[in-house]
């Protein structure tokens, strides 16, 4: 995978090394200047606009990390992934196909209590019936058809959702479970919605 | 002129309302003949914008009670002409680059005794109402109308502006690992079936920047790019970003710099 993305970059004739030097040289004033525009956020959102160690190398490198980041963020986040209590990994597939087309939660003045969606259809199309798909990430249209549903493949897809990151480092993808987006229970849901025989994504 | 806008502007609302459920549910004709309705520069509300805010413009206000004729935007004192197509640019009374609306703000301060804060807490309005910053901006904007970008580069602090919001522009943070980029470096790029501008691509950003402030359908008002950044930063789950700061600044500083040479476009209708 890392071999491609490297290549691909070649081709279109992308310095590393520049693009790197060039988000280095202003880091620290433009840490500077978010500080300063999100002073009066309040204490318990504040922290948001900071960077772990990983989006900062992954904002340093334009997403494209040297080998031994790669291989950092990939153990770090790793290490982040949390799991059900109860250990189970395949939820309600119903309940997540209701959340994937579900774009609310975590909005400043969203309603706590109202259920947080995944937004899946945001980015990937997931089922036949619904043509309000966005294309950002890729197609998961009968993801879990014709596949052996093991327990590799369910531990490998709660990975993934749960956090990007720990599959492909600088992932696009949102760290769902680990930046507290979404929860182990309705990961899992989100799981079986790909996985499941039953599950739309599958017909 | 005003006249004829308004008329069409009026037929526009009248029209609007009913096609765009229909343009929504069926395809072809509607839909055509709706974006051609949208690409009708006079048949446009945001004009009604612009007459209000240039009646702002020149009524004293505030504990002054002074107009803002004597505000510097850049070309001198009272020249509005031509003067948001060279923003943002950097002011050496403020030692600092300043985009339109900060400017404008600023001169509400300097001119007419209304604190920045004030005017920075009231610059938003709800949906199908109006303030008076979105007036003044829509109406500044609109006197640059057919009139190239020329964001000035001479200064450092320019240079930096556009350098800093280029890296703001890439930087990744809150809840969804997002940067301004995941979204918008990419051609032929949707969310759901919104379609996403490749703003490194100057082709694309130059008619993008070019039609802010713009009037937006869904939200029956005119939208700032100051608007415009709070919004995508509140969508990615950012706390509300302060208006007029260095980093909405410094972005727009970017954006704009991509759009150089493009000829303004305000108001334009949106989405």
């Amino acid at each position: 995978m890392k071999m491609v993305i490297k290549a691909t970059l070649c081709t279109l004739g992308v310095g590393l090394a520049g693009l790197a030097e060039a988000a280095d040289v202003s880091a620290e004033k433009v840490e500077a200047l978010i500080e300063a525009a999100f002073a009066h956020a309040p204490a318990e959102v504040r922290g948001r606009v900071e960077q772990d160690e990983t989006l900062r190398v992954c904002t340093a490198y334009r997403d494209n990390p040297p080998d031994d980041q790669w291989d950092a963020i990939l153990e770090r986040e790793k290490a982040r992934i949390v799991y059900p209590a109860d250990g189970v990994l395949m939820g309600d597939w119903k309940v997540a196909l209701k959340e994937a087309n579900n774009g609310y939660g975590w909005r400043m003045r969203d309603i706590p209590e109202r259920v947080v969606g995944g937004n899946c259809y945001a980015c990937h199309q997931l089922t036949e019936a619904e043509v309000g798909y966005g294309n950002l990430g890729p197609s998961l249209l009968g993801y879990g058809k014709d596949r052996e549903i093991d327990e590799e493949l369910i531990v490998a897809t709660y990975n993934k959702i749960f956090n990007a990151q720990s599959v492909l480092p600088c992932s696009q993808m949102p760290r769902f479970g680990s930046n507290g987006f979404l929860t182990p229970e309705q990961v899992r849901d989100y799981v079986a919605m790909l996985l499941d025989p039953e599950s739309p994504v599958n017909k | 002129m005003s006249l004829t806008r308004y008329a069409g502007a009026a037929a526009f609302m009248a029209v609007a309302l009913l096609a765009v459920p229909l343009a929504a549910q069926e395809e072809g004709g509607e839909l055509v003949q709706y974006h051609a309705m949208l690409a009708d520069r006079f048949a446009n509300p945001g004009w009604f914008f612009v007459d209000r805010g240039e009646a702002l413009w020149k009524t004293p206000a505030g504990p002054k009670n002074a107009t803002l004729e004597a505000c510097d935007l850049g070309l001198g004192p009272g020249v509005v002409e031509g003067a948001y197509a060279q923003l943002p640019r950097y002011f050496a009374d403020v030692d600092r680059v300043m985009d339109a609306e900060t400017r404008i703000a600023w001169c509400r301060q300097e001119l007419q005794g209304i604190p920045f804060e004030e005017t920075a807490k009231k610059a938003f309005s709800k949906n199908r109402e109006t303030s008076e910053m979105q007036d003044l901006v829509i109406y500044i904007a609109a006197m640059s109308d057919e009139m190239p970008i020329a964001m000035p580069t001479a200064h450092p602090k320019e240079q930096e502006a556009i350098e800093l919001g280029k890296a703001l522009f890439y930087r990744r943070a809150s809840m969804l690992d997002y940067s301004c980029a995941t979204c918008h470096s990419n051609d032929g790029a949707r969310i759901r079936l919104q379609k996403l501008s490749n703003l490194e691509d100057p082709k694309q950003a130059g008619p993008v920047v070019a039609s802010w402030p713009t009037y937006r359908v869904s939200h029956e008002t005119v939208r700032t790019m100051q608007h415009r950044m709070w919004d995508c930063m509140w969508q990615m789950r950012f706390p509300d970003v302060a208006y007029g700061s260095d980093v909405t600044v410094a972005l727009i500083s970017y954006l704009t710099h991509m759009a150089e040479g493009e000829p303004m476009a305000s108001p334009s209708l949106k989405r």
